[in-house]
């Protein structure tokens, strides 16, 4: 008996010993296994792709032969510069992004406003308006363009009903953009509605109280209250919104099917995105592609820096 | 006297970050927010509103049960036809939208399964767990939510080309099976969802980190998991630009890149395009239409949260 308890006693102060150093081992190596898939896949397929992009936007590289590398320089970005393309898609991505932009966030927040209140059948409007963003780009896209079409299309027929002279939405410049934006806002004006219907919600309601008890009307609450409680969430939906618009591709591809990656018969509505693909699916160029991409890239970060001195000097006014 | 309403001490401090926090629970929903009745003018126009927003949609069908002769007269049809059936099949036979809905079925759910499984664990480990370099890798993380896909299509490009990925499905999912959002969004929400007394307290019992995953955190994140799987299948059918570039139409395609063969004009036939809208729409209306509530409350859930 006593020599069976003697054996035993080491072989549990061993698996004691065991279990301790499994535990600490656990505590300190867990968490980097925890975040170790996602940068394992984000590494892989966003970081490596990213700065290979800029090392291949300094070489001469064709689609038909991706791995055959000539070193080029700057050329690239050089002939960007001089690209007349090149600025149009520039301009016609800050066009159609501030078309598309501003109508749909404006319209967002009186929609969220009027969601906000006391409703009959609330959940049918709020699920209704938020239908489109379920609708994919490309099928978006096909029934806009049918919608939009020159000679059977609804929309200039509705224009001949009211007496208006129809409108050739794929050739016009700012038709075309025009149009282009409406897809983009019929898609995205009801998800925003929602995120700020969110963020009214939360704003306390004696703000209101004592808001009308001074005798401020409705009008005067909404933006006096509701649009300065809300800047914070405003902020993130422009600038979530400015990254969409600075990527918009589908849109534009599919609004003339057969124009393809042209952007229009004059590249009238072609995009930075779109612009990219060209070079680099059609033209075949995938150093001149990488090129246009970090200059996305590089524009994007000025859009974030101002963005954030924007809302710096918003905080510090306050 | 409407000046002193904002110079008052508008809401609280934590309004100022972007991602704000939900107000408490005991605050409820019947005092925050107005609370003011609708007028007229506010149904008229909201159902102004929804009739636009459902209008494009009801017409994708209209238009998908007519022939290609009526959608070329004047006025357009505005009620439904007799040609749905036939157009449906030409659309399923000529678009390969039997395998395209497949497909994209796998696609969406491998990537929304794969996104809310590691973005939950990454989120949890950020929220409540200690390591070194955690804030510079938090950063890396955040900072990256901005960098466009357009910038990472090349090399990706090359890569499937040389792994011989053309037209084959991993070459879909993995690039995005995880998502900075998705690791940001758990991370917001653990961190005030999940108590870090529950952890200490799993862990006195000796529990393992795997153990605690499994029996407190899931159960604690299981909405903000129903959410972010939500939003990531929704975005996941519908992505674009990368599938596009790495399947055909006419090899194994997503919906959406079957619909790109319609649109580009390899059928002419507009009511046929119309159908095949329709079928890559369907899905996901079916859904809306059965949870609609829920995702409405979970996407307004996730923008405070988020």
């Amino acid at each position: 008996m006593t020599a069976l308890t003697a054996a035993r006693a080491p072989a549990e102060e061993r698996r004691r010993v065991r279990r301790s150093r499994r535990y600490r081992r656990d505590l300190r190596w867990s968490p980097y296994a925890f975040v170790a898939p996602f940068f394992l896949f984000f590494t892989a397929f966003g970081l490596f792709p990213l700065l290979y992009t800029g090392w291949a936007s300094l070489h001469r590289v064709e689609l038909t032969d991706p791995t055959h590398m000539e070193w080029a320089g700057l050329h690239n970005y050089s002939r960007l510069w001089e690209d007349d393309f090149f600025w149009n898609a520039l301009r016609n991505t800050f066009t159609i992004g501030v078309i598309s932009t501003v109508p749909q966030l404006l319209m967002a927040l009186g929609l969220a406003h009027l969601l906000n209140y006391r409703l009959r059948g609330s959940m049918f409007f709020r699920v209704a308006i938020l239908t489109p963003y379920a609708t994919s780009v490309a099928a978006a896209t096909l029934v806009f363009v049918l919608l939009f079409g020159r000679d059977y299309g609804m929309v200039n027929w509705a224009l001949g009903l009211a007496g208006f002279d129809g409108i050739d939405w794929q050739n016009g410049t700012w038709a075309s953009q025009f149009a282009v934006s409406t897809i983009v806002i019929w898609r995205w004006t009801g998800y925003n509605a929602l995120i700020y219907l969110a963020a009214m919600q939360a704003v306390p309601s004696d703000l209101y109280e004592s808001a009308a008890l001074d005798g401020a009307s409705r009008w005067q609450q909404f933006r006096h209250v509701t649009v300065p409680s809300l800047r914070p969430t405003i902020l993130f939906t422009v600038v979530v919104s400015t990254i969409g618009a600075t990527q918009l591709f589908g849109e534009p591809l599919l609004f003339n099917g057969a124009a393809g990656a042209t952007g229009g018969a004059d590249h009238q509505y072609q995009t930075l995105g779109l612009y990219l693909y060209e070079q680099g699916w059609v033209n075949l160029h995938l150093g001149r592609a990488s090129a246009i991409a970090w200059t996305m890239f590089l524009l994007l970060l000025l859009i974030a820096a101002v963005h954030w001195l924007i809302a710096r000097r918003l905080r510090k006014s306050r | 006297m409407t000046a002193t309403a904002p110079s008052r001490p508008a809401s609280d401090p934590a309004a100022e970050s972007a991602p704000r926090p939900a107000p408490p629970a005991g605050r409820g929903r019947g005092r925050a927010g107005r609370q003011l009745h609708g007028g007229r003018l506010t149904y008229a126009v909201l159902i102004l509103f929804t009739a636009g927003s459902l209008f494009p949609l009801v017409w994708t069908a209209v238009a998908a049960s007519r022939t290609n002769t009526r959608l070329a007269e004047t006025p357009p049809p505005f009620w439904f036809g007799g040609n749905l059936a036939r157009n449906l099949e030409i659309a399923w036979s000529d678009a390969n939208m039997g395998t395209a809905l497949l497909n994209t079925t796998v696609v969406a759910g491998t990537i929304a399964a794969g996104t809310v499984l590691f973005s939950t664990i990454a989120g949890f480990a950020f929220a409540k767990l200690r390591f070194r370099f955690k804030n510079a890798l938090l950063l890396l993380t955040i900072g990256t939510m901005m960098v466009p896909p357009q910038l990472s299509v090349v090399p990706l490009y090359m890569t499937i080309a040389e792994l011989r990925w053309t037209d084959q499905l991993q070459a879909v999912i993995l690039p995005t099976l995880v998502s900075a959002f998705g690791v940001f969004f758990m991370r917001q929400y653990l961190l005030q969802a999940l108590p870090s007394e529950l952890v200490e307290a799993a862990r006195m019992d000796g529990a393992s980190s795997l153990r605690i995953i499994w029996h407190v955190v899931f159960p604690a994140a299981r909405p903000a998991m129903a959410v972010l799987g939500m939003l990531t299948f929704v975005q996941a059918w519908n992505d674009f630009f990368w599938p596009v570039i790495a399947l055909t139409q006419n090899g194994n395609p997503t919906v959406q890149v079957a619909l790109t063969g319609l649109g580009r004009g390899y059928i002419p036939d507009q009511s046929v395009i119309m159908a095949g809208a329709l079928l890559g729409t369907l899905p996901l209306l079916i859904a809306f239409v059965l949870f609609g509530k829920q995702i409405v409350g979970g996407i307004m859930q996730g923008a405070v949260k988020g």
